[in-house]
């Protein structure tokens, strides 16, 4: 029984596409990927994929549905791609795990909330700057209550992809908004900043949380180092480039203590550059993701026998 | 030369002087006094554009679209300009200030990053806005490649693009090469926007005009980031005796100067040895305030700071970098050998 696997698919042969398809060969646990589709026949991504012994298609969403073994699929295309990719999932039962901005199901942050979505077919893993910050955002909410949380991304231009640069109000809408919904804080803000430094620098995050009331600084500290470490199981790259700083500043809210988490992620370079660390932690969540889904359905395979 | 068009953004660049607590009273009576003394174009926002009110660069005292508001009832002759930096404010702020009363609308983008804001330009221009671009820390890239960029905001409907020395760091000469270059390359407009922090705010603005810039920046008093901006007051006297003056009441500005903002100045900017350090280093004038504040509160000068986030290249809106740098300053200090 320990060898069985679950089947899954990656749709979209772009730099997302292909990095995920490393880090599913490198690290399968209780995945099996056997098709990457996409829709141009001469993607680098396709070719990458065939130099490696896994299966490809140009015909995008229709080899996947030719396959009712695959049970998850990734997304890794556009936005508009996905809704219709949605769907069509859906009425044939398979788990999407959407790398899109599209957002069709529930907002998911592996270390906080993924457990929660385990029943439903489509989850969204929100932007690269979500999936960095909300972890830290969600340490300090689950030990005292956030009033006001505010998250700074900064990529490094070359790793900022056309899709980013014509949506970028895409990403401070989505990105504060999964602050609120699954960070836990009551408003939230989010900035981005393209940075053309050459050579090319890491992503840097920095969060910032206002405690609602009175806390214990020493406990929000320990939650906060908790979590990185958590993140660091899926994302080795993560971590904080100083402990955790407390201050007070003037807010609407009149003078109150403000929590400054400095973060940078550094990608595991496995088809990307490790500048690209906002890229890398996209397809680490997802792969975390998937192996979370793929163990639940073995599990549930198991009882059935 | 012929007459330049002048925006005023005292009430935009200055706001960071004043860590952004202008009030609706200070902008009723900077906006009346820039209207009646004829000039055109006043801008009005948080410094870093509109949704800028945030930890990350301070919260405004007033919102932004109640300060534009308050510009827009005062304003008889002028129009209203307000900024945006994609990354910051998006699509939804700008409608939102379009119905406050903003008529145009200048978009900024780091120098090298045109592209991100596509989607605002046409926004902007499917609401009738004049729109003018704005490439910050223009002093980062060479003249051709700035150029490169300046089309790309030409082509999403730019009807100026503007050479910005965000870091005050230009000298003359580089000024002038950069507006030839976009002078070369587009039809439309070319404008500049100087920061004084090598005592060249009015000297940078004038090798600009010289070649060729349509339109240029001016804050009274100066009061703006870093050692503030060219002074309104002071251009409108240099243009008038160039015999370039466009229809500026040169004593009514000196008046708007010193009667109505000198009186709520924190401080005069000024090339001072932390502006200074701004205008040498090439970073963003908004890290001033920021560097000193923390540098007091860290034990580190903040020119240390400011030097170092030179060297790690960093662009407009990084504020957060400067905390960052100056842990690892603090670090440095206590692992080096005694």
């Amino acid at each position: 029984m320990g060898n069985e696997t679950i089947k899954v698919a990656i749709l979209g042969s772009g730099n997302i596409g292909t990095d995920l398809l490393y880090k599913l060969l490198d690290h399968p646990g209780a995945m099996e990927l056997v098709l990457l589709a996409g829709i141009d026949p001469h993607s680098e991504g396709l070719a990458r994929a065939r130099d490696l012994g896994v299966a490809t298609s140009d015909q995008g969403i229709a080899a996947v549905l030719e396959r009712p073994e695959i049970q998850i699929v990734f997304d890794a295309t556009s936005a508009k791609a996905h809704v219709r990719h949605a769907k069509l999932l859906r009425e044939t039962g398979r788990i999407a795990i959407d790398l899109t901005p599209a957002a069709r199901g529930p907002y998911v942050v592996p270390p906080v909330n993924l457990t929660q979505h385990l029943d439903t077919l489509n989850v969204n893993l929100i932007t690269c700057g979500g999936q960095a910050t909300i972890p830290l955002v969600y340490a300090v909410s689950r030990v005292t209550p956030v009033r006001y949380a505010e998250i700074v991304s900064t990529v490094a231009s070359r790793s900022a992809g056309p899709g980013t640069r014509q949506n970028i109000d895409e990403f401070t809408f989505t990105t504060a908004h999964g602050l609120e919904v699954i960070g836990g804080a009551q408003q939230g803000k989010a900035i981005i900043i393209l940075n053309p430094a050459e050579p090319p620098i890491l992503m840097r995050n920095t969060v910032y949380a206002i405690p609602a009331g009175d806390f214990d600084a020493a406990q929000v500290r320990d939650s906060i180092e908790a979590m990185v470490a958590e993140v660091q199981q899926y994302v080795p790259g993560y971590r904080l480039t100083n402990p955790p700083v407390f201050d007070m500043r003037e807010t609407p809210w009149g003078r109150m203590p403000v929590v400054t988490a400095l973060l940078e992620v550094e990608g595991a370079g496995h088809s990307l550059p490790p500048y690209a660390g906002n890229l890398d932690i996209m397809t680490a969540s997802a792969r975390r993701v998937g192996e979370v889904f793929a163990q639940q359905l073995l599990s549930r395979r198991e009882v059935l026998v | 030369m012929k007459a330049p068009r002048l925006t005023d953004t005292t009430l935009r660049d200055g706001s960071h002087a004043l860590a952004h607590t202008f009030t609706r009273q200070q902008v009723r009576d900077i906006v009346r006094a820039l209207d009646r003394a004829g000039v055109p174009l006043i801008e009005v926002t948080h410094g870093d554009g509109l949704a800028g009110s945030s930890l990350q660069y301070g919260f405004s005292r007033v919102p932004d679209l109640d300060l534009i508001a308050e510009a827009r009832e005062m304003a008889e002759r002028a129009r209203i300009a307000a900024l945006l930096l994609p990354g910051i404010g998006t699509r939804r702020e700008l409608k939102a200030a379009v119905e406050r009363g903003v008529q145009v609308l200048r978009i900024a983008t780091q120098c090298t990053e045109a592209d991100i804001s596509e989607e605002h330009f046409k926004m902007a221009k499917d609401m009738g806005l004049e729109t003018v671009g704005f490439l910050m820390m223009s002093h980062m890239r060479p003249p051709e490649l700035l150029a490169e960029q300046a089309r790309l905001m030409e082509s999403y409907g730019a009807d100026c693009v503007y050479v910005v020395d965000s870091a005050g760091a230009m000298l003359p000469h580089d000024a002038a090469a950069r507006i030839r270059a976009l002078k070369a390359t587009l039809s439309v407009q070319v404008g500049f926007h100087a920061h004084n922090n090598l005592g060249l705010g009015i000297g940078n603005t004038l090798a600009a005009l010289e070649a060729g810039a349509d339109q240029i920046d001016g804050c009274l008093r100066g009061l703006g980031a870093g050692a503030g901006n060219a002074a309104t007051e002071v251009l409108a006297a240099v243009l008038d005796r160039l015999g370039i003056n466009p229809d500026l009441d040169v004593l009514a500005l000196m008046d708007a100067a010193e009667y109505v903002v000198a009186p709520i100045m924190p401080f005069q900017p000024f090339p001072d040895r932390d502006a200074v350090t701004i205008g040498y280093a090439g970073v963003y004038s908004t890290f001033l305030l920021h560097a000193r504040r923390i540098g007091e509160r860290l034990g580190v000068d903040p020119r240390a700071i400011l030097i170092e986030l030179g060297r790690r290249q960093t662009v407009a809106g990084q504020e957060d970098w400067i905390l960052d740098v100056a842990l690892d300053l603090v670090r440095q200090q206590q692992t080096a050998p005694a």
